[in-house]
């Protein structure tokens, strides 16, 4: 790789940003409860499945955070979207498969997935 | 493409917490993860020093930002376990305020890191060193693409807008020094980056070398643009191995990608850089005798006129400056001169990187902007003096430094503030001392190393300090006279007044503030016959109270056998046979041992 211009520096930069976007302050969390209930229920996919769907779709400011049991573990995994300035809202129930629905909708465009939403904190 | 992982586990890789065991935390953490399928989602990086040194190794989590202190091999289980799965934060690995014992989990919140404004240190320890992508992620070579977008009398003019001063202790006019060699005739010219760091207790130099090796290239080969020259030499001490590992490693990077090399950018211009490994002597810091050591020649200051500006290396004009100098290079570029040149003082423009050692709970690098007070170093970031005992005295500007008292500390540090008070900035070197130290003891250390060091081209300089030292070594031993004081006083100023470098000139320095402020602390040596902070052996003297209950420990750990008592009797020191070594105080159990 050769970089000839601002252009090629630029692009890289990119790239590079994207990639360390963990060690900077980000927009919207996105947190997967991962405590024994929901591990056991499959949380591990589930937060595989988002962290191949940002990437893929390469959105920046994103960060991906795990906690532990919140006391509603019949509905695990549980998902939490924080968007900045907006209520946190709970996903429940989350299968891999719903994992590109809520990244679309809610994450990019805003829309909370009305049919797999547990609560709104 | 790399898939996007969702926590940043940061390592310190710098020499501090490589030599308190982080080499064995990065494999250990890598092989974990593996274990567990997560090393896809959980990337581990090296990073370079975050100025934390003493509470090595250091880990860093992200996206938290949590930040561990004196992480294990051991301890790696548990924060992959509670931590990276869990999302439950390792309280006993958290960082502890010293004043008041409460854990701190952010990063952003240690006092240590919060009055510090991270310029040349800003990406220290948060980029991995050995990826020049991590640094154009981090705005890296952006200050080169603009600077060689302007003309070089332009870039000239950033830098002299910045009111950037040199780093390594002159403080003279970096954009002025440019402004010489780019005047200078001559079609080849030279830039040279002295890495050369050798006052005691001083690593912030090393430190921007390991952890953001890319950002030294980027402000010489802007300079080298800007003054007319093609090639560039960094000379850097080989007790440094790391610091010239990985600007070995960034300098092939720079030369794959044409950062380096011919045509930059496509502006059209050339830059090479070579790496220079200096043996370690500390005249070689003085640019004239740097530029001899380069050729190949003794390490000897040789009168200037004329300047390196005009006759450097091999005899071509040369621009030569301190490492933590460029370091501040590329972000004046990228972000205007102005911008810097709003901190600071009205003559002392930025920040300045410090190196707080010493009797001080944070040992460390601290870069804070000019005109903070020593105050707010030593108490805010440094989080005061340990054990709580009293301070007495801070010694600033390495050996060749002075020692500021109590009445100082308020005093808003910039280059004149600090000569003015008799020390000097030097090149940051701050080391915090309480009232169990003795200042002609101190002095006499500093004097130890410049005597030391003395090239020895001057005799002032190689007789004078050694004549000094002797003096002091009297006094200390107690054999110190009335005339002592005054002699030490009028040797100085030969010394100061006939030696050719700045070794020489500032060799008295430590002894001479010490005398300015700490007076008592010397007569009470010749006069009274006294260490007041008892110190210097010749005063000691080891004495056994009621308190002593005859157990007999003192006796069997005292190495001169100078102890006598039956046990459950009380002991005797014979003073004749003590030789002061202490431990016998050390070990009673009960407190019946005095030392005065």
């Amino acid at each position: 790789m050769v970089i000839k211009n601002l252009d090629d520096l630029r692009k890289i930069k990119e790239t590079a940003k994207q990639a360390t976007s963990a060690r900077h302050e980000n927009g919207t969390q996105v947190i997967v409860g991962m405590g024994t209930c929901g591990i056991a229920a499959g949380a591990r996919t589930v937060m595989t499945a988002i962290l191949e769907e940002i990437s893929r779709r390469g959105i920046q400011n994103v960060s991906v955070m795990q906690t532990g049991c919140i006391g509603m573990c019949q509905r695990e995994p549980l998902v939490d979207v924080v968007r900045p300035g907006e209520p946190r809202v709970t996903y429940g129930n989350v299968k891999p498969e719903d994992v590109p629905r809520i990244i679309s909708e809610h994450l990019v465009n805003g829309r909370i997935v009305g049919d797999l939403v547990v609560a709104k904190i | 493409m790399e898939k996007l992982a969702r926590a940043h586990v940061l390592v310190c890789g710098g020499t501090g917490c490589s030599s308190s065991g982080s080499k064995e935390i990065i494999p250990e953490m890598r092989d974990k993860l593996k274990e567990k399928g997560m090393d896809m989602e959980v990337k581990v990086v090296e990073t370079g020093c975050h100025g934390l040194c003493e509470l090595g190794p250091l880990v860093i989590v992200y996206p938290e930002g949590v930040f561990y202190i004196r992480v294990k091999p051991a301890d790696v289980d548990e924060i992959i376990e509670n931590h990276l799965i869990k999302g439950r934060v390792v309280e006993r690995l958290l960082y502890r305020e010293p004043a008041t014992l409460a854990t701190v989990p952010d990063y952003d919140d240690i006092a240590f890191y919060k009055k510090q404004k991270r310029y040349a240190l800003v990406n220290c320890g948060h980029i991995n060193p050995e990826s020049l992508e991590e640094y154009i992620g981090a705005d890296g070579y952006e200050g080169l693409a603009k600077a060689l977008s302007m003309k070089p009398e332009e870039v000239i003019g950033e830098v002299k807008k910045s009111g950037l001063r040199g780093r390594g202790g002159g403080g003279f006019p970096t954009g002025n020094k440019w402004q010489f060699t780019r005047a200078a005739a001559g079609d080849k010219k030279y830039v040279i980056c002295n890495a050369d760091e050798g006052d005691p207790g001083a690593f912030m130099d090393r430190s921007v070398l390991e952890g953001d090796p890319h950002r030294i290239l980027e402000g010489m080969i802007i300079c080298g643009y800007s003054v007319g020259a093609d090639e560039g030499y960094i000379y850097c001490r080989a007790e440094y191995p790391l610091a010239i590992k990985r600007l070995q490693g960034a300098i092939k990077q720079a030369m794959d990608t044409g950062l380096l090399g011919e045509n930059i950018l496509g502006s059209g211009f050339n830059f090479t850089i070579h790496i220079k490994e200096g043996a370690g002597a500390f005249v070689c810091g003085e640019e004239t005798a740097l530029i001899a050591s380069i050729e190949g020649r003794r390490g000897m200051p040789r009168p200037r006129p004329p300047f390196p500006a005009n006759s450097g290396l091999w005899g071509k004009p040369s621009n030569i400056n301190n490492v933590e100098t460029f370091a501040n290079i590329p972000s004046i570029l990228r972000d205007g001169g102005d911008y810097f040149a709003s901190q600071g003082t009205e003559t002392s423009k930025g920040t300045k990187v410090f190196a707080l050692t010493g009797k001080i709970n944070n040992t460390g690098l601290a870069e804070v902007p000019m005109g903070i007070t020593m105050r707010e170093i030593i108490y805010d970031i440094g989080g005061g003096i340990p054990d709580g005992k009293k301070f007495k005295a801070v010694q600033i500007g390495g050996p060749s430094g002075g020692c500021l008292p109590e009445q100082l500390l308020d005093l808003a540090i910039d280059y004149e503030s600090l000569t003015k008070a008799g020390a000097m900035m030097g090149s940051g070197g701050l080391v915090v001392m309480d009232e169990t130290t003795c200042m002609v003891d101190v002095a006499r250390y500093f004097l130890n190393f410049t005597q030391d060091e003395s090239c020895g081209k001057c005799t002032p300089c190689r007789e004078g300090t050694k004549r000094m030292l002797e003096i002091l070594n009297r006094i200390c031993d107690g054999h110190g006279t009335d005339d002592d004081i005054p002699l030490l006083e009028s040797l100085a100023s030969s010394i100061k007044a006939g030696s050719l470098c700045a070794l020489g000139q500032t060799a008295p320095n430590p002894v001479l503030s010490t005398l300015n402020f700490f007076r008592n602390d010397y007569e009470a040596h010749i006069k009274d016959h006294k260490c007041p902070a008892g110190v210097c052996a010749a005063f000691v003297g080891y004495t056994i109270t009621d308190n002593c209950r005859g157990c007999g420990l003192c006796k069997k750990v005292c190495p001169v056998d100078a102890i006598t008592g039956e046990i459950k009797g009380k002991h005797l020191i014979d003073p004749n046979k003590c030789i002061k070594c202490g431990a016998c105080q050390a070990k009673c159990p009960f407190k019946a041992i005095d030392k005065g």
